[in-house]
């Protein structure tokens, strides 16, 4: 009776942090895009709500190589991606994360560092400073397809080409190659631990 | 009858597209005369993008962006009595204010389609999602049809307009979607090729149409006379929908491969227990249910999509041998012994010498999440019952008491 439930059989899930205005979604949805792409299933959905911009805001995405059945918030993620440096003082993003999973966040610190801070033992941290990139590359802190570049580049999930190729056709032109750019430099500095 | 083909998979383009704008996709493509709407959350990007395709003259219709759902069911009625194909979408309170016309489109016999993203009635205010809206037009008339994905919402937008313009039929469509869970939700779409659609659907026959140069009267006064009669009409027309339907999904499965029938049925066969519900939770039944097999559990689903006209007989087959029937809906309907949904599971069953115990949970009112959780936990109850030999009339789950 006490075993455990799998409703997510098969299915990798995420759950993103960002705030309202720092295109959390949007990153969430290109990241869907690109697994669609690649011949999966996919739901890409954010926590509802009135997004009023700076406020937290949470989205999710489920990818499959079978059509997904459960609809319902994302509450034990294999993934969790925190674009936003300025949310890891105010909420635990390993909350509900597999013991094996995978933590991307946006931040200066060394994987070693978040380890310690929020005493997460399992799993892989990874850690890019975005913002830097964002800044340097886009001139605005855009930090929300480098980061998701980071994630795919060590989670897996799809290639980071595939993902590159969701974000141009969503943006097509200057934007769309700035972005590439942030992207591939933000998977190559991301710091694994 | 229209002859259709297998469309083949290399016309098939595949896309992420969220409930709502699968429905736009699939309304530009059933090429509709008119769409009067006014905006409400969640179906605000059904009009949205569908004005993006009139806006770049990928459509010929006939946009009436009128002041009010009021407005919007009468400029339908309107459009449609003159033969035209007309659709239309709203959600909570825009139902709400649509409810006088609701009437008069289905008693006057006009098949359009009205896409719902269901959604919380007012107070407190909430765009989140329950069914309280459309179960509460239940009466109007409509035929209801809820989806559980963004394909499938699609699929039935395209299947309801051949429905309702069907002669045998000709009755307005609800086509409802879970809002937010499905309707700002990406998911994979797979889309025909126009041509197809247009080719499956023909243009739209009207049995009698508004015509200056031939006048008739459409909806007029019918007192202790002849208005028994108009609904004794009405009603027939409803009972024909099952055979009208099951014709144009066996032409659409031709098309598609795919068929979802009234209802679904999933793991049923040996089931003690079946879980009753729809849409977006009837998905999360399923995974539940392959969750509780694994442990050696008999559970079941049966995911309604039809809940006007309610498939009664065909339920009772499939749910009379189980021990127990768990339902899960989102709406309390206040005052009454159960909710909408399992009220119409118990009728069903009524007259069996043997019935399974019907257990009824009121899920997810104004969006609370429905996690697999708190299904597992109305089927835990539901075994307690069965063992005690009696169950509650209803009883809300996920709520703070």
């Amino acid at each position: 009776m006490t075993m455990a439930l799998d409703f997510a059989k098969g299915i990798t899930e995420f759950r993103w942090h960002g705030r309202g205005g720092q295109g959390v979604v949007t990153s969430n949805q290109m990241l869907g895009k690109a697994a669609l792409a690649e011949g999966n299933y996919i739901q890409a959905f954010p926590e509802f709500g009135p997004e009023r911009t700076g406020a937290p805001v949470r989205a999710f995405l489920r990818i499959s190589k079978r059509p997904i059945q459960v609809y319902a918030q994302v509450y034990n993620p294999d993934i969790v991606v925190c674009i936003d440096p300025t949310l890891l003082e105010v909420l635990d993003p390993t909350e509900g994360l597999k013991e094996d999973g995978l933590l991307v966040l946006n931040t200066t610190m060394s994987p070693e560092e978040v380890r310690d801070k929020y005493d997460f033992r399992g799993g892989k941290v990874v850690t890019v400073d975005a913002t830097t990139i964002a800044l340097e590359i886009l001139g605005r802190p855009f930090y929300n397809m480098p980061t998701m570049a980071a994630a795919v580049k060590h989670s897996g999930v799809v290639r980071l080409e595939s993902a590159i190729q969701a974000v141009l056709e969503r943006y097509p032109g200057k934007i769309g190659e700035l972005n590439k750019a942030a992207m591939e430099r933000a998977a190559e500095e991301a710091r694994v631990g | 009858m229209t002859v259709v083909e297998r469309v083949p998979t290399d016309k098939v383009v595949v896309e992420g597209m969220t409930g709502d704008a699968a429905i736009a996709h699939a309304l530009k493509q059933c090429d509709i005369d008119v769409l009067a709407a006014y905006p409400i959350t969640p179906q605000t990007i059904i009009v949205e993008d569908f004005q993006k395709f009139v806006a770049n003259g990928e459509v010929k219709t006939r946009v009436i962006p009128v002041e009010s759902e009021h407005s919007a069911m009468s400029a339908c009625v309107g459009a449609s009595a003159v033969g035209a194909r007309v659709a239309t979408a709203t959600a909570s309170a825009g139902l709400a204010l649509m409810w006088e016309i609701l009437y008069c489109a289905a008693s006057m016999r006009m098949p359009i389609v009205l896409a719902v993203a269901n959604r919380a009635l007012s107070a407190p205010i909430n765009i989140h999602n329950d069914w309280s809206d459309s179960y509460g037009a239940r009466d109007s008339g409509f035929i209801q049809i809820y989806c559980q994905s963004c394909q499938e919402a699609y699929d039935t937008v395209i299947m309801a307009f051949k429905i309702a313009e069907d002669h045998d039929v000709l009755l307005p469509v609800m086509v409802c979607i879970d809002g937010f869970i499905l309707s700002h939700n990406v998911e994979r779409v797979e889309m025909l090729p126009t041509e197809a659609v247009q080719q499956f659907l023909g243009v739209r026959k009207p049995a009698i149409a508004l015509d200056p140069d031939n006048p008739v009267t459409m909806g007029p006064l019918a007192l202790t006379d002849y208005y028994f009669e108009f609904k004794e009409q009405q009603d027939r027309a409803m009972a024909r929908v099952p055979e009208v339907f099951e014709r144009v999904e066996s032409e659409f499965e031709k098309m598609t491969g795919r068929r979802y029938g009234r209802f679904e049925t999933y793991r049923v066969e040996d089931a003690d227990i079946i879980i009753f519900t729809h849409s977006t939770p009837g998905g999360t039944a399923k995974a539940v249910v392959d969750a509780l097999r694994e442990r050696g559990e008999k559970v079941g689903v049966v995911r309604l999509r039809m809940f006007r006209p309610f498939p009664a007989e065909a339920l009772r087959e499939v749910l009379r041998n189980a021990k127990a029937v768990a339902v899960f809906e989102k709406c309390r309907s206040f005052g009454a012994p159960s909710n909408p949904l399992a009220l119409e599971v118990r009728t069903a069953l009524y007259d069996l010498d043997e019935r399974p115990l019907v257990t009824d949970f009121v899920i997810g009112l104004g969006g609370r999440d429905v996690p697999p959780s708190t299904i597992v936990e109305g089927v835990e109850k539901t075994k307690e019952y069965l063992k005690a030999g009696r169950a509650p009339l209803y009883e809300t789950l996920g709520v703070r008491k």
